[in-house]
Formats: structure tokens, sequence, C-alpha cells
């Protein structure tokens, strides 16, 4: 047990900081729910702003860590504080005592049916940015038209909404739609495209140029304005109410197919190991840090750790870097003490 | 459309309601629009299903429309809230149930309100006590007339003569669904099946026998809408959304449309007249225009009442063509003849729109 570090969440936070675990010569234990190491990204099909198939980060990441010891498939059923270390026991019965834990648990896709009055799980062709990034890859989808003439975003399902529990913003979902919004516009060249928004929130290095590449070279509609309602025509498609609040002009549009942008929710699975743990929750169910700006991959404990989405809403480069830093840190706590 | 994403949705909005001893509490307008469907919820409720339906005669207006048209102060309205159920509890009823729309709203409204802010609570019941010397409970149960309906539906439809089908082909029926925007617009939670796609007139369509249709502007104001109707120079606004509501259901070929606010079966039903005066166009089938129905009207004509006791004359759109289909046996000859078997007269006919 000397040096066990264990690692929950097999995401690309999870295996990033494995990964440079493995490097500075350990061999951290890397535990994983899903049957394959990946998280979300891995149902992705491109990332912005460079339009890098998400198969290129996940691919050799999962090579990378596979000389740590990987669990698959494989929940965390308890997690209990040690004098000097924690006990932790999984559902295949395996115990384990670690030094460090890792916590790489990363968020929840937002439930976009809870926004009833867009539709989702009601009308035929709403579906989400998940769903449209697994149709990317491959996966059959007959929510999706054929050949659409008309396609709308609505951005912010979810995020910045205090009725729908989440005040935060997603951070990458404006980048993502305009990055669909493209995707789309590739594959379906004669369809129009709009993209409904509150505010546009592009931080990021090339973001901004993204945005108006897709304005200049792909004929994006942008709108601003929040989707009021959708109904359904009698053909089947989509029936769009927004109001414009550039123009002051209430809008409304048929689509035949809408994206709703599901944000980032607080993993709601990890709120029972964090009361084991002792871990502190913040007030928007994320794991609370010990401080937002020095002490963002630390936890109210000793030995506990934080990388990526688990803390609080984080692009795929932010995750990795945090990643990368908690395996330093790690280092650092098990060297020192 | 994926029915069974809308059944979800409805088991989220599920209420309580209480099977027996309401304290009913009428609409200022409703007697005046469809004279017999307040009356009819006391018939089908009471005489019916034998359930214990109490009224007063000193209720008086719950100030609801006012408030919605911004000319009386909601403290008022909660003084004059105040008194009502102090009626209430003077009769001794916990049981509340307005048969307006708007009055269940503002009732909704202010209830929330004390809750959260109990020492308003505290000086309305000062306001009432000076004003009247007098004191309440609040309601334990609140329901609209529509939801006691709709709980009741399924026995309505055991005691029923008549289905909401075609008698020729056995096909349902497609009726609309129009709630009135005060029932779930304001409090998802307090109405059946929520706001986004309520349950409480599907439910009673779907139990007597009809298919429920939906449609593009389903969620959309009447018309009516206080202001728009009440202040004359908004009348075309209040025409225009109507016709918006028509022209988005035109498609879908309704047979009828149901209704549970006071103002949406009027202006549903009226501005077809207007409409039909204006561009010369009508919905229904064969030059006639969609039959609007209250669900007192629709429950009692399901359990085989008189259509003209159930005040069907008074309806702007015929009548006759949704009755025929379903069956109903009715004399068209006594149709302007009142209760007490008199000639009431007969309107002059629409010049665009079939009528009898």
């Amino acid at each position: 047990m000397k040096d066990n570090i264990v690692i929950i969440g097999g995401g690309v936070a999870g295996m990033e900081a494995a990964k440079q675990l493995l490097s500075l010569g350990y061999t951290p234990i890397l535990v994983e729910r899903n049957s394959q190491l990946g998280g979300h990204v891995a149902g992705w099909y491109r990332l912005f702003p460079d339009m890098t198939p998400a198969k290129d980060i996940i691919v050799p990441l999962r090579l990378d860590v596979a000389r740590a010891n990987v669990f698959t498939g494989t929940r965390v059923q308890s997690i209990t504080p040690e004098r000097e270390s924690y006990t932790i026991v999984l559902d295949n019965g395996i115990s384990i005592e670690a030094r460090a834990v890792v916590f790489a648990t990363g968020f929840s896709l937002f439930d976009a049916s809870k926004k009833e009055e867009y539709g989702y799980g009601v009308y035929d062709h709403v579906i989400t940015n998940s769903d449209l990034e697994a149709w990317f890859c491959g996966k059959e989808d007959k929510r999706i038209p054929s050949d659409p003439k008309a396609v709308g975003f609505v951005h912010c399902v979810g995020s910045r909404d205090l009725k729908a529990g989440n005040s935060q913003c997603s951070k990458v979902c404006c980048t993502t739609a305009i990055k669909q919004a493209i995707e789309m516009k590739e594959k379906f060249p004669d369809a129009e495209i709009y993209c409904f928004y509150m505010d546009l929130r592009l931080f990021g290095k090339k973001y901004e140029d993204f945005y108006i590449n897709a304005q200049r070279n792909f004929g994006v509609h942008f709108i601003r304005g929040r989707v009021s309602e959708v109904g359904e025509t009698i053909d089947g498609r989509l029936q769009v109410k927004a109001e414009d609040t550039l123009s002051g002009k209430p809008l409304k549009v048929q689509l035949d197919s809408l994206v709703l942008m599901s944000g980032m929710s607080c993993n709601e699975g990890v709120r029972n190991l964090a009361r084991q743990a002792r871990l502190d929750v913040d007030d928007d169910g994320f794991l609370k840090s010990s401080n937002n700006i020095y002490g963002i991959l630390n936890s109210n404990r000793k030995g506990v750790f934080y990388a990526g989405a688990c803390t609080g809403t984080k692009t795929v480069p932010e995750t990795l870097a945090e990643a990368r830093a908690v395996a330093v840190e790690v280092h650092n706590y098990l060297k020192n003490g | 459309m994926i029915y069974e994403g809308k059944q979800k949705i409805w088991s989220d909005y599920q209420k309580e309601i209480p099977d027996d001893h309401w304290y009913y509490v009428r609409s200022c307008i409703r007697q005046n629009f469809f004279p017999a469907s307040e009356r009819m919820f006391t018939e089908i409720t009471r005489n019916v299903l034998k359930k214990d339906v109490y009224e007063t005669p000193f209720h008086t207006t719950c100030g609801g429309i006012a408030y919605h048209c911004d000319t009386i102060p909601q403290e008022t309205v909660m003084t004059i809230v105040a008194r009502q159920f102090s009626l209430m509890t003077e009769a001794g009823y916990e049981n509340y149930v307005p048969s307006c729309i708007t009055s269940f709203g503002n009732y909704a409204e202010i209830l929330e309100t004390w809750r959260e802010f109990p020492e308003l609570e505290a000086r309305i019941r000062e306001n009432l006590w000076k004003a009247c010397r007098r004191e309440f409970n609040k309601p334990k149960y609140l329901a609209h007339t529509s939801d006691l309906i709709y709980h009741w539906r399924d026995r309505i439809a055991e005691l029923g003569k008549y289905r909401l089908v075609d008698k020729e082909t056995g096909e349902p029926l497609r009726i609309v669904e129009h709630i009135g925007c005060h029932y779930a617009k304001m409090f998802p939670h307090k109405a059946v099946g929520g706001a986004e796609y309520p349950y409480v007139l599907a439910g009673m369509v779907e139990s007597w026998g009809g298919q429920v249709v939906d449609y593009p502007e389903r969620r959309h104001c009447c018309g009516y809408g206080f202001r728009q109707y009440h202040v004359k120079a908004n009348r075309g606004y209040s025409v225009s959304n109507t016709h918006k509501k028509f022209e988005s259901m035109e498609p879908f070929h309704p047979d009828a449309i149901i209704t549970n606010c006071p103002g949406c079966p009027y202006f549903l039903d009226r501005w077809q007249y207007v409409i039909a005066e204006q561009t010369g166009k009508t919905y229904g089938r064969n030059g006639f225009g969609i039959p609007v129905f209250t669900y007192e009207e629709l429950a009692g004509l399901v359990l085989g009442y008189d259509p003209w006791d159930l005040g069907l004359q008074l309806h702007q759109v015929a009548v006759e063509p949704f009755l025929d289909r379903i069956g109903v046996e009715y004399d068209p000859k006594a149709k302007y003849l009142g209760v007490n078997k008199e000639d009431i007269m007969r309107p002059e006919l629409p010049t665009s729109m079939k009528c009898f």
C-alpha cells in the first residue's frame, strides 16, 4: 500500500493523471464505472477549435495508461478515511488502502427533457449535442432527417438557468454549437443553420475566429434570443418560437431538427463518496476546491485531490492541464507527506 | 410525436384531489358566456356523482380580472380573497374549488405569496378584520373545477350515454384541448400535467373516447388576454391571436375544441364568426366552424343531457354537425326554446359561416 494512488474516473482527466503518474514512476489504480475508458470525450466526434478528432486524444491515452492497474466496469462502493490513508472498496470486492486519491469523476450531461418547452423526448426531431456527436461518430439516429433544410441549435440548455438548478455557465456549449453548426453545414450545404444564444462566451484561443468563420464561410445564422417553445407541425417538422432581442421582434421558424446544447451538471453519483470521504461540496453541487485560485486541485482533506470537471465546468485543454498538474501535486504529497 | 414522452411528464405533475366535500365558487363571467356550464357542474357533481359541493350566494368576485387588467393593487385582491376564504371557513369546508381559471391562478398566486411572505398574510388578516370583522383558514386543498371533472372522468365515462367517436366509422373524434393561461403557466406543479403539456383536458378527451390533437400553436393564448380585449383599441390584436391558432390547427382537421377557462371558449367561438366575416374563411367541415365546448358541456353531452339544456344554442359556431357525428339525440326545433319552452328568438345568421 505504501504509495497506492487511486484515481476515480477514467475520462480524459483520470487517464491523463494516470499517464503522468506512470511517467513519475508510480503505478496508479484507475477505476472507471463504464466498460471503456474515455468518458464523455470518447463519445465525441471532433473537438473545437481545430476540429481535432476526439479519438486522436482518447486512443493514445488508452495506450498510455495500459501499464496502470485499470478497472473498467467497476464502481467505487465506499471510501473510508483512515489515519494516513483511505480504504477504498470496489464493487468487485477488491479493497485498496490508498495514500492518495484523485477524484476525476467529471460531470453529468444535463437531462434536456427537464426543459419541457423544448420537447426533448416528446417531439420526434429534437436531439441533444451528445446525440448529434454519436450520429457524427456513425450511430444511426432516425431523429436526424436525411436531407434537412433547416437545423437549429439552442445554447445554454440547463446552463445559467436557476429554474433548472444550474446557475453555472458550462463553458463549452457556445463553441461546441458553433462546431456542430459548421459540421452540419459541411454535411448539408443547402441547409439553413440557426444558433439561438443568450450570450456567446468565446473566451478561448481561436474561439472568436471559429465564430467568425461560421458566419462568414458557412452562413450560420446567430440569433440572440432564447427559444420559448417548440411545437410539431402536421408534417412532423418543428415550429420554433424565439425572440430576436437584437431586432426586438418575435421570431418563428420551421426546422427539420433541433439540437439542444445540454450543459454540464455536477455528477450526482459522486455525492455519496464525497460524504463518506468527508469532502466539501460547493453550492453548485460540484466538489469544492480548497481555494478557487491556488488550490483548485486540492480538497479540504489531506491526500484527496481533484482534476477536471468534478470541481466545475472545464474545457478539454483545461482538464488535461489540471490532470498533469495533479500528478505533480500527488507526487509532492507522497514525497513530502 | 412520442406519446410516452408526454406520459412521463404527466406522471411528474399529478396533484392530490380529494374525492368529496368541496366549497364551490363561481366565475364572474361564465354564466353570461356559457350559461349552463356552471349549473351543469353542480348537476353532475351533486346529482350524478353524489358529491358534497357547497356554494354560498355571499361569494363575490375574486378581483382577478381587475388584477390582471392592472386596475387594482394586489393587496386589495388579497383582502377580497381573504373574505372568500372566511366564507369557506364559516361553512366548515377546507377544499376550495373555483370555476374560473383566473380565480384559480389568483388563489394559487396569493397562497404562494403568503407562504413566501408570512408577514404579508398577517397584514391581510388585519385588513380583513378591520374591514369586516372576519377571520379565515386557508384552504387545505385548492383545485380548479376542471381538476375535479378530470378526477371523476372515468366515472363519467362509465355512466355516459355517448362517447367521443364517430358513430358511422367508430373512429375517435379529433379534439383540440385549450388550457387557460392562468391554469398552469404560473405554477406548473399546481396543474394536472404541468404547463407545457397539460393533461387535465387531454385526460377527459381520452377517457371519453376522443383523440387529442396537438398542434404548433397549442400553447398560444386564445386571444382574450385581458388587456388585448378589454382595451378596445387592442381588439384587432385579440382576433389576430385567435386567427393564428386556427391557422395552426387547421391542417389537423379537429372536430371540436375543449376549454377550461371562462374567456377561451367565448373568444375561440365568437372570433370564428369575425374571421369568417372578415376573410370568408371557416375552419370546420363543409363551411361550418369548429365547435368550442367547456368541459362541463362536453361532460354533459357524454352523460346524455339534452344539448339545449346545456346551453349549446348560445354558441356562435353550430354544434349540430358534431352532435350528429356522435349520434346525440336532439330536437332541432327546440333549439331556440327556453327552459320554460318559450321562444327565446333567433340570432341573425352570419354571411360566411354556416349556422342553423
